[in-house]
């Protein structure tokens, strides 16, 4: 089996959500199939600027080929017109400028992508959002696989996409609510489905001493590891733990890893090491006795599987459907909606250490039933050897004309976003299993229907992305 | 905020999540939104205010029963001096005026017409000031009705916020409660040394029956209290006491006076730690009505310290040998439930 993975960055040192996604499945999938990597010269997403050299590379073992960037990115221009199609009435062709605008824009490797589609058995895209996704899927045609990593922003609301869900051969989603979110925007069902994730190189012996020592940590400590980002729900974070601070009398300490793009509170219990080595954050979480995941939007968290992998409890966000949809399956982790809940299970998770290992075994577990790498290679492997039994022509809807295209009749993405139905799905789902089509049955979700429910969001209001330092829309 | 119960072997997040917010409603009580404020006041009017009849929705009841004012329109005549001899026909009225002589030889009719005049005018003015006062005296209505309407949210809305008060004083008390406890826990761990200096120290005579006040004892320079009848501590404090020179006394050997025991030392700091960790933290505040501890209740009857209540001291300093030296970083069970 020949098989291309199509991503926006590919390298050994890009370590965003979806391109460490990408790495991981090429390599692992390398194992038993021929994979080459179609991807872009770029190395930053910001800018998405041709910063290595295109052609052949090898990474890993894998062979990578490079297509370049025909322009960069302009933040203000692509600021502009995601406040346009998230927030105003707009027409198929703005959309479409859009995507031009957020790029990585490479005509050269959807070229590529078209003219050998045949050479390969199937093409794996990652990210739908993203300029390669939406035509490569196009150009690939039956033999297109899509793993979309979707959150639940405004992107996903934009009509170009509903299109792609419905027309590629089968979907790898992060978790049931991103499969819940996305058939119900695109009402994708008879589309094969499976609900795979990502495995993780764990270390088997991590030494928890080890960082104690060389951080010069004491004491109990929670640990974030990630960006430290109010996107992320850092500014939350501090504030709910400083209100730990004040008010419970626990003992904890809150660690941080990751590059901050917010100011840290000074304080001696809240301690920022900054950027650290994988040795050094398996240690961190080793040694930990929790990690926080405060995001409000995640497709799938790493972080908190490789807590769990570690034995971990895990606290988060309760706000983020796939977070609090992840503890309740697992058994795992509890989640906090507010500050008083945050400080009532941090306390908890502290003080009642049977509970904290209970759900730290339960995780672990949860780890291995799902997430381990075998499971992760075989669902891959199922569905690709289902699909290469079945004969299909399904492909993506034609892109309508050119009056059609300028039609003002397309809803605001948050818009649409918001009447989507909302909450963590409850029921878990065997593993490995590998999806028969879906059934007209719906995942049991958690929560209500917006529409016509009245209950507000309970979420901070999007914020747009202009260009920034802000989430590619990875994992 | 303490912890939950899990019957099971097997933890439940969705029902340890449920335990825990359960008890954030019990410990803070819950935050109302306004609409839900508003709520809770139509409920409460419902059930103090349907006996009379009066709606829970007060003002939009109010509203509904009354439509906006509009003055009535009050039957009324114009009268003026050409009134009577009035026509819409022209000759009729040439008539009139030409027998009007006529008519006021029989009677005078100018105080008629004048009469009628006044009256005329004096029912406009009073229909424009009964409409006036109408109008006033529905603005006033509402403004009660809007008044009492926001009283009763008022009062529901401080109820509230008295319950969590409550809530928070209550919570408050258990963690002074804690901390106390916490403190004597950490006095119990305490261990008395004594310094070179007290080794010196000659072995006093025999203090005065008198009472001497104990000052508060400072750590970890520990100063004896001044005992009774019992024997002279060696080292003991000098202050107020009226021992002589230390130099005209013989040198007291390490182990203490003469003729103590070998556990007196001992039993004399179980007593000690008995008497300091005896007060609850009321009485030392000076609440009033707080409960006078067996050691202030002593000094005021004059007795010593020692000849109050040994038994007693033994048996807490029993206790309180017993507790775990851990305590302070391990809550009791109270909190921990």
């Amino acid at each position: 089996m020949k098989l291309a993975v199509v991503v926006q960055r590919y390298g050994q040192a890009i370590s965003g959500g979806a391109e460490l996604h990408a790495r991981y499945i090429a390599e692992h999938l390398a194992r038993h199939a021929e994979v080459e990597v179609l991807t872009t010269c770029a190395s930053d997403y910001v800018t998405w600027r041709n910063e290595l050299p295109d052609g052949v590379d090898r990474v890993n073992g894998i062979a990578v080929r490079r297509f370049p960037v025909r322009h960069e990115r302009d933040p203000l221009e692509f600021g502009k017109r995601s406040e346009h199609v998230f927030h105003e009435r707009h027409s198929l062709g703005d959309e479409l400028d859009w995507l031009d605008a957020e790029g990585p824009t490479s005509p050269a490797l959807v070229d590529y992508v078209g003219k050998h589609a045949s050479d390969f058995d199937f093409s794996i895209f990652f990210s739908y959002r993203y300029y390669h996704a939406y035509f490569g899927v196009r150009a690939a045609g039956s033999r297109a696989v899509l793993v979309p990593t979707a959150e639940r922003d405004s992107a996903i609301g934009l009509s170009i996409f509903k299109p792609i869900f419905g027309g590629v051969r089968a979907l790898m989603y992060n978790s049931p609510e991103e499969r819940a979110m996305i058939q119900a925007l695109a009402g994708n069902r008879d589309v094969p489905g499976v609900v795979v994730g990502i495995g993780s190189e764990v270390p088997q012996n991590p030494q928890p001493n080890r960082f104690r020592q060389k951080f010069n940590i004491r004491g109990p400590f929670a640990v974030y590891v990630g960006r430290i980002d109010e996107n992320k729900g850092c500014k939350e974070l501090f504030e709910f733990f400083q209100t730990y601070l004040r008010e419970s009398p626990g003992r904890l300490t809150l660690v941080l890893i990751g590059n901050t793009l917010l100011p840290v509170p000074s304080h001696p219990r809240i301690r920022h090491l900054g950027f650290l080595s994988d040795a050094d954050k398996f240690d961190a979480l080793a040694a930990s006795d929790l990690l926080v995941m405060p995001s409000y939007f995640e497709s799938l968290s790493m972080v908190a599987l490789e807590a769990w992998a570690l034995g971990k409890p895990v606290l988060a966000n309760g706000k983020c459907d796939v977070l609090k949809g992840q503890c309740i399956r697992s058994n795992g982790g509890l989640y906090y909606e507010g500050a008083d809940e945050f400080i009532a299970t941090l306390s908890s998770l502290e003080r009642n250490r049977w509970v904290s290992a209970s759900l730290g075994r339960n995780g672990r577990q949860f780890y291995h039933e799902h997430y381990d790498w075998p499971v992760i290679e075989r669902k891959y492997l199922d569905m690709l050897d289902r699909l290469s039994k079945e004969t299909s022509t399904r492909v993506p809807d034609p892109l309508p004309g050119w009056m059609d295209r300028r039609r003002q009749d397309r809803a605001p993405g948050a818009e649409v976003v918001a009447a989507l139905p909302s909450g963590p799905v409850t029921q878990s789902e065997r593993s490995p299993v590998v999806s028969r089509p879906q059934t007209s049955q719906p995942p049991v979700m958690n929560g209500k229907d917006h529409r016509g429910s009245g209950r507000p969001p309970q979420r901070p209001p999007h914020r747009p992305r202009h260009g920034g330092p802000a989430r590619t829309g990875g994992r | 905020m303490s912890d939950f119960n899990v019957r099971s072997d097997s933890v439940n997040v969705e029902e340890i999540m449920e335990q825990i917010r359960s008890r954030i409603r019990d410990k803070r009580g819950v935050d109302y939104t306004e609409q839900q404020i508003r709520e809770l006041a139509a409920v409460k009017l419902e059930k103090f205010l349907d006996p009379r009849g009066v709606r829970s929705d007060l003002l939009e009841q109010f509203r509904k029963a009354q439509p906006a004012y509009n003055p009535p329109e009050l039957p009324n005549y114009s009268f003026e001096d050409q009134t009577i001899y009035d026509s819409t026909r022209a000759p009729l009225r040439w008539v009139r005026k030409l027998l009007n002589p006529l008519l006021k030889l029989f009677f005078n009719p100018n105080p008629l017409i004048q009469a009628l005049n006044i009256q005329s005018r004096l029912n406009t003015m009073y229909g424009e000031r009964e409409a006036r006062r109408e109008a006033t005296r529905r603005a006033f209505d509402q403004l009660q009705y809007e008044l009492m309407h926001n009283l009763v949210i008022e009062t529901t809305r401080m109820s509230i916020e008295v319950k969590n008060l409550k809530m928070r004083v209550e919570s408050l008390a258990s963690r002074l409660e804690f901390n106390e406890r916490r403190a004597r826990a950490l006095e119990s761990v305490v261990v008395y040394k004594p310094s070179a200096g007290d080794d010196r120290q000659p072995a006093p005579p025999a203090p005065p029956a008198t009472f001497v006040p104990r000052e508060p004892p400072a750590r970890p320079q520990y100063v004896a209290p001044q005992g009774g009848p019992r024997p002279a501590v060696a080292g003991g404090s000098e202050a107020g006491s009226t021992r002589p020179p230390a130099s005209s006394a013989p040198p007291v050997p390490a182990q203490g006076p003469p003729g103590e025991g070998p556990g007196q030392r001992s039993r004399r700091r179980r007593r000690r730690r008995g008497r300091r960790g005896g007060r609850p933290a009321a009485a030392i505040m000076g609440q009033p009505g707080a409960p006078q501890s067996q050691e202030s209740s002593s000094e005021a009857a004059g007795e010593t310290p020692a000849a109050s209540s040994p038994a007693s001291h033994e048996t807490s300093s029993t206790e309180r040998s017993t507790q775990n030296p851990a305590a302070p970083s391990d809550p009791p069970t109270s909190q921990d439930q």
